[in-house]
């Protein structure tokens, strides 16, 4: 198995998501399923290819470092789970 | 009483022009269509108010004579698309009633045009999955049945409520989104059509992301022309979207009915799987004979690298989903859940906000990216991608389009394919190729099977030569004759 339960244990601490221990051993195999059949992409040979990371071919385009939009506490908070006075309100951060 | 079956946009725009119909009454008939449709599951959000209200700001700009080239034809809107003052969802429990307050580039076009919306579209969450099982909101379901059977079946995913919506006629176009088959394959399954064009043609501002460098939004409609007509109001270069190119855009409509005469088109001989079921091969056999007919020279091509594309694909999307999907922490917008730490509320929110397959992803993705794992994954995908864009690249020096089918099967029934991951992502084999090298891909129907169930051919493109494909689609469609409608089952 390409994944084991710590692995599992670790990777899903890393993505900030509670998976309960009874859950591991099955995440483990069902997630070392796909990696395994993942691992065909070893047969291709990559040697001197540059790896592709946009579908574009095109420079990204740049833009003069100005304010274009904001000022609208209201409307950012709109949606916030908790808020007071123009601030998302969450829980304690420093100890 | 309006007849909407088989009602196109075409002939409605042509309808509301000539004031044979105004866009009240039109968008009255489809709103109480999509009230008798609610057994289809199709919608999470019906905005029946707001399309009044559109509709009769559409009937005063046609009085004025300020219509624009979509105004008054209803529509619906994937719940990816953040619609301003509308809650939009993704599928997702985790985004609760996150009501965006910008609207997406791709909807304000429309908007622009004189389109109405109807509402949103139920789809798959974070647009992860085949079969619109890993919604938030329960499956759709497909508006076509397989022969005398009353069994459920799925309308694909991750598009599946803007496919069966449309299929429907309930709603007369839709937007949807692609980033491995999520637009073509739901084409497939209900016997509409869908383009994912050339990556960049839409604006991804404001549609919410899942992988942000093969995600594209697109059209599902109910006939070639159509598509081509939604298609050109969708796109457009937008700044706010870095990746949209600064490209015009044609009038793709034109394209559609074209003499495709003397267009050199490949088939793909690796796009012949073991095991495909021998009336997908039929199916392609007659898209080979009807654009021969047409007068189109067809050609034996290799695409060597194609097997490998679906597990690059579950690198790449799973790894830039992980990064994306980081923005949902409870802390801005959406659900939160409770906690004694900061990381306990994270680690919780998450944990009862995404779905499994999301989920699944996630951990892929993160474990993809991690130290020691990048270079022999992630690269390593990286590059398998451009040895399968440079097949394309090689097929495109000597033909004009590539013909394939679109989905390895008909539309199977909902619960069949959810035990094994791996089954459910090889829906995705023959469309996924080309969200990695960013080609322009249509669906159109060929036919059905045995049992009646349509199935699509894709025909593939250059990029940004989106009027060549839509030009072979229409002889397709034209040569097809597909004039079955589903049977209304879900009116009572």
């Amino acid at each position: 198995m390409t994944i084991d339960k710590a692995t599992v244990r670790k990777v899903a601490k890393l993505a900030r998501i509670r998976e309960d221990e009874g859950r591991l051993e099955s995440l483990a195999s069902e997630l070392s399923g796909i990696m395994d059949w993942i691992d065909q992409l070893n047969e291709v040979d990559t040697n001197g290819v540059e790896p592709m990371t946009s579908a574009v071919a095109a420079r990204l385009p740049m833009r003069d470092d100005i304010v274009t939009d904001g000022g609208d506490p209201e409307e950012i908070l709109a949606n916030a789970p908790a808020a007071r006075n123009g601030f998302f309100v969450v829980p304690k951060v420093v100890e | 009483m309006i007849d909407l079956k088989g009602l196109t946009l075409e002939t409605a725009l042509d309808d509301l022009k000539a004031r044979r119909v105004s866009a009240v009454e039109l968008t009255r008939a489809h709103l109480e269509a999509m009230e008798r449709a609610r057994p289809l599951n199709a919608f999470v959000l019906e905005t029946a108010e707001r399309a009044m209200e559109m509709a009769r700001i559409s009937d005063e700009r046609i009085a004025a004579g300020t219509a624009g080239p979509l105004e008054g034809a209803p529509i619906g809107v994937k719940d990816l698309f953040c619609t301003r003052g509308v809650r939009s969802t993704a599928g997702s429990r985790i985004l609760g009633e996150f009501v965006p307050a910008y609207e997406s580039t791709v909807t304000e076009h429309l908007w622009r045009d004189g389109a109405v919306m109807l509402g949103k579209l139920n789809m798959d969450e974070f647009a992860m999955g085949s079969s619109n099982e890993t919604s938030a909101f329960g499956p759709v379901v497909n508006p076509w049945r397989s022969g005398a059977s009353n069994r459920s079946l799925t309308p694909g995913g991750s598009s599946g409520g803007s496919a069966a919506a449309v299929a429907s006629d309930i709603v007369l176009g839709a937007t949807a989104t692609d980033t491995g088959g999520s637009i073509r394959q739901p084409a497939s399954f209900t016997g509409t059509v869908g383009i994912k064009p050339t990556y960049g043609r839409c604006s991804r501002w404001g549609v919410v992301a899942f992988a942000s460098s093969l995600d594209q939004a697109g059209p599902i409609a109910k006939t070639v022309k159509d598509a081509a007509l939604l298609l050109r109001s969708m796109s457009g270069h937008d700044p706010k979207d870095s990746t949209s190119l600064p490209a015009d855009v044609p009038d793709f409509a034109t394209a559609v009915g074209r003499s495709v005469k003397g267009l050199r088109i490949g088939v793909p001989r690796e796009y012949r799987v073991e095991g495909m079921p021998p009336e997908i091969e039929a199916l392609w056999r007659r898209g080979v004979e009807w654009l021969k007919e047409a007068g189109c020279e067809l050609v034996d091509v290799s695409l060597p690298h194609t097997r490998y594309a679906l597990p690059a694909y579950y690198i790449i999307a799973p790894a830039e989903a992980s990064s994306n999907l980081a923005r949902y922490d409870g802390m801005r917008y959406g659900m939160r859940s409770e906690g004694e730490t900061l990381s306990d509320v994270y680690e919780a929110t998450r944990a009862d906000g995404f779905g499994e397959e999301v989920k699944r992803r996630i951990l892929i993705g993160a474990y993809v990216l991690s130290a020691g794992y990048y270079d022999a994954y992630y690269l390593k995908a990286q590059k398998v991608r451009r040895r399968i864009a440079d097949d394309f690249d090689r097929a495109f020096e000597t033909v004009d389009a590539l013909l394939t089918p679109t989905a390895p099967s008909a539309a199977f029934g909902l619960g069949d394919n959810t035990s094994d991951p791996i089954a459910m992502y090889l829906n995705d084999i023959f469309t996924v190729t080309v969200n990695l090298a960013g080609l322009p891909a249509i669906s159109v129907p060929g036919g059905t099977d045995a049992t009646g169930l349509p199935l699509g051919l894709q025909l593939i493109g250059r990029a940004l030569d989106e009027e060549t494909i839509f030009s072979l689609a229409g002889v397709l469609e034209k040569s097809a004759g597909v004039t079955a409608r589903p049977e209304p089952w879900w009116v009572a």
